[in-house]
Order: C-alpha cells, then structure tokens, then sequence
C-alpha cells in the first residue's frame, strides 16, 4: 500500500530527505520501520532497532503495534525537545 | 419564510460569524508575541475570570546537559511538524479542560532560529481561582515538552547538536499520571 513517510530534525538530517511516497508491505509501524532499514542498508541507519525513534501514524503518536491503512501519513522523529 | 425560521437563520449567522473570530487556541510562529497582549485576548473582559496564570520559557545559554557546552550556546534553532504539532497542543488543551476547573488557555510556540534570552512558548490558563489556572499552566507545559513535536539544535562554539530528551520531563508528565515514553 503506499504510505506517506514524513522524517523530522537528527532522523530527516541523517536520511537525507524530509518525506517520501513508499509502496510498502509491511502491515504495522514497527514492521515499515524494519523494512526502511533493510531498504536503505546505511550503516548506523537512525531507524535500526534500539534507536530512540519515535512515530506518529496520522499526526497522532503511536506504538510499533499500530496498523497502516493505504494512503497514510507516519511520521518518523526523535524524542521530542520543545518548550 | 416563517419569522422564527428567520429570526434562527441570523443567529445561526451569528454564531458562525462569532466561532470564526475566535482566536486559536494554539499559534506557532516565528516571531515575538506581546505577553499582556496574549493574556487580554484570553480574558477578553471575562468578568468570571478571577485568576490568569502564565509561564513564559525563554532561551537560556547553558546547556545543562553538558559540562563542556556550558554558558556557550549561541543560538538555538526549533523545528517541528506542521499540523501534528497544532493538533497535539489543541489534543492537550481538550485534556486540561477535563481535569481542570478552568476557563481558557492559549499556547503560543516560536520556530526558527532564536538567540539567548528571546521568548520561545507561552502559556496562558484562565479560571476562577488560582489553584486550577497555576495547575492547568504546569500540566500544560509538562504535557507540551514531552508530546508536542518539537525539535531543539544547539549552535554553540564547538558546533551545531540536537539537544537530547530529559529524563527528567518525562518524570513531571508521570505526576499527572500519564507515561511520556519520551525520553526513557
């Protein structure tokens, strides 16, 4: 299904991009996540499991657990830093 | 038309016309805002409004994470994530509004680069007495700094770093009794 990937400050600055269009497989947020870092094979990739990685699935926060459904928007960040 | 279905239709006019002049609760923005300002649109000459509490976090220079970049930061950059970041805040206000005896709140945020001592967020609660707008304020800025997507880098002499979550945060969103899973 394609999915709408959005990357935010360290994640987005190491990728190298700030969004993406993906047809992917994979079922849940944990299963998009380990199928971006198989993907990409980047040494130290900011996604790789044991990362500090936070997700948003439809601009809401979210566990790995969390289902994807066609066309929508996860948001891939590290823990946020505001106020 | 009957004159009742009339009479119904302006005030249903009205009524629109009063919800679109009423100001967000949340503002992202790159510039300075005008603290009293804030607070009067908040009031908005509410006579129930008895007390109006407001936290006011500004740029400090030291970075309290680390010994070597102390006193030294130049500047701090914020980004964030446009619509998660609004709905989040607005999620939150919903929140305090349940637990709290409290009549309004506006949260104002800055992005873009900013230097030491500028303004970064305000937040404004109002309500009867000062117990609920002093508590709302605190859970409002607990909740915002360990859910809503912001993200601080740190220009100081030896380079430019994204500062790291506190531990420490998420332990003052605990107290409310909710699970950050932010920094931890």
């Amino acid at each position: 299904m394609q999915v709408h990937i959005k990357y935010f400050a360290s994640i987005r600055e190491r990728l190298g991009r700030a969004s993406e269009q993906w047809d992917s497989t994979a079922a849940t947020l944990g299963e998009l996540r380990q199928a971006l870092v198989q993907r990409d094979a980047l040494e130290d990739h900011p996604l790789a499991a044991g990362r500090a990685v936070r997700i948003a699935l439809n601009q809401v926060m979210c566990e790995e657990e969390a289902r994807l459904a066609p066309g929508c928007e996860v948001a891939f960040f590290p823990p946020v830093t505001g106020g | 038309m009957r004159p009742g279905a009339k009479l119904h239709f302006s005030l249903l006019l009205q009524a629109v016309d009063a919800m679109s002049q009423t100001p967000p609760r949340v503002r992202i923005q790159h510039g300075a805002f005008n603290v009293s300002q804030e607070i009067a649109e908040l009031q908005a000459n509410d006579p129930r409004v008895g007390a109006v509490c407001t936290f006011l976090g500004t740029v400090r220079d030291r970075n309290i994470q680390s010994e070597a970049h102390a006193a030294s930061v130049r500047s701090l950059e914020l980004e964030h994530y446009p619509g998660m970041t609004e709905k989040s805040i607005e999620a939150m206000i919903d929140e305090a509004h349940g637990r709290f005896d409290m009549y309004g709140a506006r949260v104002v945020h800055r992005i873009g680069v900013l230097a030491p001592t500028e303004q970064v967020v305000l937040v404004v609660v109002t309500s009867a007495h000062r117990g609920e707008s002093f508590q709302a304020c605190e859970f409002l800025m607990d909740y915002l700094k360990t859910q809503a997507p912001f993200w601080k880098k740190e220009s100081t002499p030896t380079g430019v770093h994204w500062v790291d979550a506190r531990v420490s945060d998420d332990a003052a969103l605990a107290r409310w009794g909710i699970q950050a899973h932010n920094a931890g």
